[in-house]
């Protein structure tokens, strides 16, 4: 158990992330990888991705209001959050899970 | 009537909107990129909504509405308080999509409308759409932050669009006077099939708003800015390259309402011409205006009668203490009163406000009193060309056309300069005053009369609570007003 971390963001509480892709698309299979690399450096306890095909369930993207792709929509611990793009920019992204940023060598 | 129109070599859907159609040639491009461009609140929204639904609700075609930055629920609600059928045409044909991206989202990184673009090809696939509107693309487009992404983004749209077979509206905010804006969104309309400008200006404290074709591909257009109006049932446009045909002239007479006054026209109005009335604040205008409405009501016509600037009920008091009673047809629907505020629009949202109103209303004869009030607004020019159009509206429609026009000065040469309209009216009677031996007293003359004998003679013109009359020529001397002051002396005597 890692002290370190404040209560909301503890592993145990189990990280799931919900990614819509465009089927093979360079930013889609970009972003399965960023965010893949994230969860595994930071959360290598608990994480779940859900990968969400548009081209395969159109109507749930609609259903779901997924205006881009890829949109990475983190499903729990609350509060939601919904990142759009590639996740490339891995700062950003840090930010806005409330990560610590990644020290640049 | 179908919804397709082969006009100019291309496939076009007609739009609904009365006059968009004539001066885009038959519509917009079928399976095609239409642009609607403008500043904020100049009406984008509304002229999109009204195109999906009346292709929806006119010719049975489903259509879809992405709003990316209006509520689309507010988008649809502000349909039905035009008359359209929101709630009926969303069960089957109309389908809306809120597409505001989240105020909390987070931006890492490229990304592209692929997942928009899946879902919606599905949902028109599922409903059998063939016409989508992307409302405020611009506002999804900023998202990207990236002129390069945004151009590929909309060329995005673009191929889907002609790939599915879909017929988009898109519309962007783009301002004519911001140089920034036009520049980053300048290739917009290089890529659209058809591009249209909006905009919305001030003139004399009125908001005037005015369209114009920028471009269409393999199409005829208009070239020129055309105004249009955001009135209760929707968009209309003020289109004039109207070419009607020249109606048939009816060989009919008609009254003018005053027995005398037929005599002098020599034998009344023709029907479908129209007639002037001129003359200075109080000579009697508008009665002999009133005149006429309740002679043709009473030959059971339809009849409407359009005041500036005073309230219909009023008019029905004034009319009724000399001797015209206008009551009972207002109160049976024969006569239709409509109460114009000179200052609360430009002349040609008031010329489009009197065309809906004379199409609503069917009359076979109108009276317009008075028509000088159109040029209190907007200056001269566009209302001299409004007189024109709603005195060609009208002889077009075969409608008997009374207007009045208001005298600042005494000279009846000065009408010539407000309006113009003396030159293309049939009949002109003149009003005037005289004033002899201490008394104000009316008089009436007719300068035209076209294809009548008519009289050359200035006569009195006499209102009393049983009506109007006018004198026989005096014929002794050069006095011919006498009946009044005789009257008078007889009184004072």
């Amino acid at each position: 158990m890692s002290e370190d971390f404040p209560a909301g963001e503890r592993a145990s509480a189990g990280y799931v992330f919900r990614l819509y892709v465009a089927g093979g698309a360079p930013n889609s299979v970009r972003a399965l990888a960023n965010l893949y690399a994230i969860c595994r450096k930071h959360y290598p306890e608990s994480h779940r991705i859900e990968v969400i095909d548009v081209l395969k369930e159109p109507m749930r993207a609609l259903a779901e209001a997924i205006l881009v792709t890829p949109t990475t929509v983190k499903v729990s611990p609350a509060p939601g959050l919904q990142i759009i793009g590639n996740l490339s920019d891995e700062e950003e992204v840090l930010r806005a899970l409330g990560l610590p940023q990644t020290k640049n060598g | 009537m179908s919804g397709k129109n082969r006009a100019g070599g291309r496939e076009k859907i007609a739009t609904g909107i009365e006059g968009f159609d004539d001066i885009t040639a038959g519509g917009l491009p079928s399976r095609c990129t239409t642009l609607l461009m403008g500043g904020p609140g100049c009406g984008k929204t509304i002229v999109a909504l009204q195109i999906l639904v009346s292709a929806a609700a006119e010719h049975g075609t489903p259509g879809i509405f992405v709003a990316f930055e209006e509520n689309a629920r507010r988008v649809a609600a502000n349909g039905q308080t035009f008359g359209w059928k929101m709630a009926e045409l969303e069960e089957k044909k109309l389908f809306f999509i809120d597409a505001r991206m989240r105020s909390d989202v987070v931006t890492a990184g490229a990304f592209d409308l692929s997942g928009l673009l899946a879902g919606l090809e599905a949902k028109a696939h599922e409903m059998g759409a063939k016409v989508i509107v992307f409302d405020a693309v611009d506002v999804l487009l900023s998202l990207l932050d990236d002129p390069a992404a945004e151009c590929r983004e909309l060329y995005r749209i673009h191929e889907w669009l002609m790939l599915n077979e879909l017929t988009g509206i898109l519309t962007t905010k783009i301002d004519d006077d911001h140089a920034a804006t036009a520049q980053r969104y300048g290739f917009m309309p290089f890529m659209a099939d058809c591009a249209v400008m909006l905009t919305q200006r001030v003139t004399d404290r009125v908001a005037v708003r005015a369209m114009r074709v920028v471009k269409y591909r393999g199409s005829p257009h208009g070239l020129n800015e055309v105004p249009f109006m955001i009135g209760p049932k929707g968009v209309e446009v003020g289109s004039s390259n109207g070419v009607h045909p020249e109606p048939q002239p009816f060989n009919e007479r008609i009254t003018s309402g005053v027995e005398r006054l037929d005599e002098m026209l020599g034998g009344g109005f023709y029907r479908g011409t129209n007639a002037l009335i001129t003359g200075s604040s109080g000579s009697g205008k508008s009665t002999l205006a009133g005149a006429f409405i309740r002679a043709a009501c009473e030959r059971e016509e339809r009849t409407l009668f359009i005041s500036f600037d005073e309230n219909s009920r009023d008019i029905v008091r004034d009319l009724g203490t000399m001797g015209i009673d206008l009551a009972p047809h207002f109160a049976s629907g024969l006569l239709r009163m409509e109460a114009i505020r000179s200052e609360a629009a430009s002349s040609e949202e008031h010329f489009m406000r009197i065309k809906r109103v004379i199409a609503e209303q069917a009359p076979r004869c109108v009276a317009i009193d008075p028509l000088s009030a159109l040029a209190r607004v907007g200056g001269g020019i566009a209302a001299r060309a409004v007189a024109e159009r709603l005195i060609y509206l009208c002889r077009n429609a075969g409608i008997t056309v009374l207007f009045t026009s208001l005298l600042e000065g005494s000279d009846p040469q000065l009408e010539t300069t407000t309006l113009h309209v003396s030159t293309i009216s049939d009949s002109w009677i003149q009003l005037s005053y005289a004033l002899i031996d201490g008394a104000r007293i009316r008089a009436v003359s007719i300068v035209k009369s076209r294809g009548s004998n008519h009289s050359n003679q200035l006569r009195e013109l006499i209102f009393s609570e049983k009506g109007i009359s006018i004198t026989e020529p005096y014929k002794a001397g050069g006095e011919v007003l006498r009946e009044t002051l005789h009257k008078q002396q007889e009184k004072a005597g």
